[in-house]
């Protein structure tokens, strides 16, 4: 049975497209079919993370007006075979999209897919409307800052209200992930605490993905930072997202940087 | 005093209760009003049946003959006047129903429940004012920042925290089981003995019928802990808990 996820968060720049990308990367490692679509329609992105920007040819708001069929839209991943991605549309806005035309995008690709990942906008506008519309389960990307925190909780009401399954009286699964999670910083009081965030949220937490270099790299070149770096700390907090998505109880830990002998010899360079 | 001098008699018990009546205000022609009545009937029969209905005469001079036939004639309609307003004393006589004073005009929801629905609607009593007891609302979720709650009616109780930029508006008092962030306020309509009660205070802004505090005003010392807010004449009170 497809499962329909819409990552979300109500805030730009938290994280959305990253942990699409890592996210759906590492769901196809374990061997599931997986679509990733971008609904940010006029600022897309995904497409840049996935490194798939070069063969975009038809998008989203073609198949949702019906100019182009959904096979010619969807991108194969060059590294995974079972990844794929619908790309947005970047001349156009998000009232190009019809609540109608993705009830029928989302309802083709069930039959293809066995996860499909709606990366939503920000805002709580059409766009990401219509990106949390169909989901059965969602994910709240958070930082560990106040404003993120509450646009999150604002994001929740809405999930909460105004998708398909709230209308029907069923519940939406809801699963936090913190991302830009500092430790250290944390423990001195510049960010929010887990238990801070988790305290407000009343929200299950699905994993912590550290601050790190890493994501940054990833994204530079193109390639989910689960694929690309697969043993960097970041990686492993999706990966271990991914394994309690599909049911494992992982421990709940944040993966640290790990650092060689020659690392610990020479931490710093003088000036 | 006869209750204390013969502990053997029962000393009669009375309490006061308060329903909201129908107010009748006939004007002349009483036959063409009769038939308006008549027309609401026809739309929701058994409307008026168990409701108290009041007579206003001001608006017309009746002789005490042409008042009994009236309230004859709303009889056969199965509607039974339980008193008249705004008429001399002199002319209720006999066997016609007492006079009243000291009426307050109040809202009365302007439900015509259909004939098949008349019972549902009475049993869901959905804004009819005439249930006895204040009713209250139960929300056993959180409430999100954004969602804004209005239960005019009576009480609202939260089981879990009300987000910071979430509101609560209530009739009654608000009861919050988690940490209020965001905004509660209670005794929207006037009723100043409404409370707020929460089990950690962190909110933007407390009100009881229309007074209020923001964050800034709140005690610092009652952070985090248990609290409730009352009104003192015209100033909000907030204090700890326990």
């Amino acid at each position: 049975m497809a499962k329909v996820l819409v990552v979300t968060s109500g805030k730009g720049g938290v994280g959305k497209t990253t942990s699409t990308a890592a996210l759906g990367a590492a769901l196809a490692q374990t061997g599931q079919s997986v679509v990733v679509i971008d609904f940010d329609v006029g600022l897309r992105n995904l497409d840049l993370v996935m490194g798939a920007e070069r063969r975009v040819v038809f998008d989203l708001i073609n198949v949702v007006q019906g100019v182009a069929k959904l096979q010619q839209a969807l991108i194969r991943d060059k590294r995974l075979e079972n990844l794929w991605l619908l790309p947005a549309s970047q001349t156009r806005d998000k009232d190009a999209l019809t609540e109608e035309g993705v009830r029928r995008v989302i309802a083709d690709l069930k039959t293809k897919f066995d996860w499909i990942l709606c990366d939503s906008p920000a805002g709580i506008e059409r766009g990401a409307t219509l990106a949390m519309r169909y989901a059965d389960e969602a994910i709240i990307v958070t930082n560990p800052e106040v404003s993120s925190v509450r646009d999150s909780d604002r994001i929740i009401g809405m999930l909460d209200s105004k998708t398909v399954r709230a209308e029907r009286g069923e519940r939406v699964e809801k699963h936090l992930l913190v991302t830009r999670y500092d430790a250290a910083r944390a423990a001195r009081g510049e960010m929010l605490s887990i238990d801070d965030i988790l305290e407000i949220l009343a929200t299950p937490l699905l994993g912590i993905v550290p601050e790190s270099q890493d994501v940054l790299k990833a994204s530079n070149v193109g390639c989910p930072v689960t694929l690309n770096n697969t043993g960097s700390a970041p990686a492993r907090a999706y990966i271990d997202a991914v394994r309690r998505l599909m049911g494992e109880t992982v421990s709940m830990t944040v993966p640290v940087e790990r650092k060689g002998l020659m690392d610990r010899l020479l931490r710093r360079r003088a000036a | 005093m006869d209750a204390t001098q013969n502990a053997a008699r029962q000393p009669v018990r009375m309490r006061g209760r308060s329903y909201v009546a129908f107010v009748f205000s006939p004007v002349v022609p009483i036959v063409s009003w009769l038939e308006e009545i008549d027309a609401t009937l026809a739309r929701s029969p058994g409307f008026f049946t168990g409701k108290p209905v009041v007579l206003d005469l001001s608006a017309v001079d009746l002789s005490q003959a042409a008042i009994t036939h009236l309230v004859g004639s709303l009889d056969q309609r199965n509607i039974r006047i339980l008193g008249i307003e705004g008429v001399d004393e002199a002319k209720l006589g006999g066997n016609l129903p007492p006079l009243l004073t000291g009426g307050r005009a109040c809202i009365v929801a302007q439900t015509e429940p259909q004939a098949a629905q008349a019972k549902a609607t009475a049993n869901t009593n959905t804004n009819t004012g005439i249930k006895a007891k204040s009713p209250s609302l139960l929300l056993d979720s959180p409430v999100r920042s954004g969602q804004s709650i209005v239960f005019a009616e009576g009480d609202v109780t939260v089981l879990g925290s009300v987000g910071s930029g979430a509101e609560i508006v209530a009739g009654g008092s608000i009861h919050v089981y988690g940490t209020l962030r965001g905004r509660a306020m209670a005794g929207i309509n006037g009723n100043s003995s409404a409370r707020i009660f929460c089990q950690k205070i962190e909110a933007e802004l407390l009100a009881i019928d229309g007074y209020y505090q923001t964050a800034e005003q709140i005690d610092e010392g009652l952070r985090n802990r248990p609290a409730q807010a009352w009104l003192e004449g015209e100033s909000l009170r907030i204090t700890a808990l326990n």
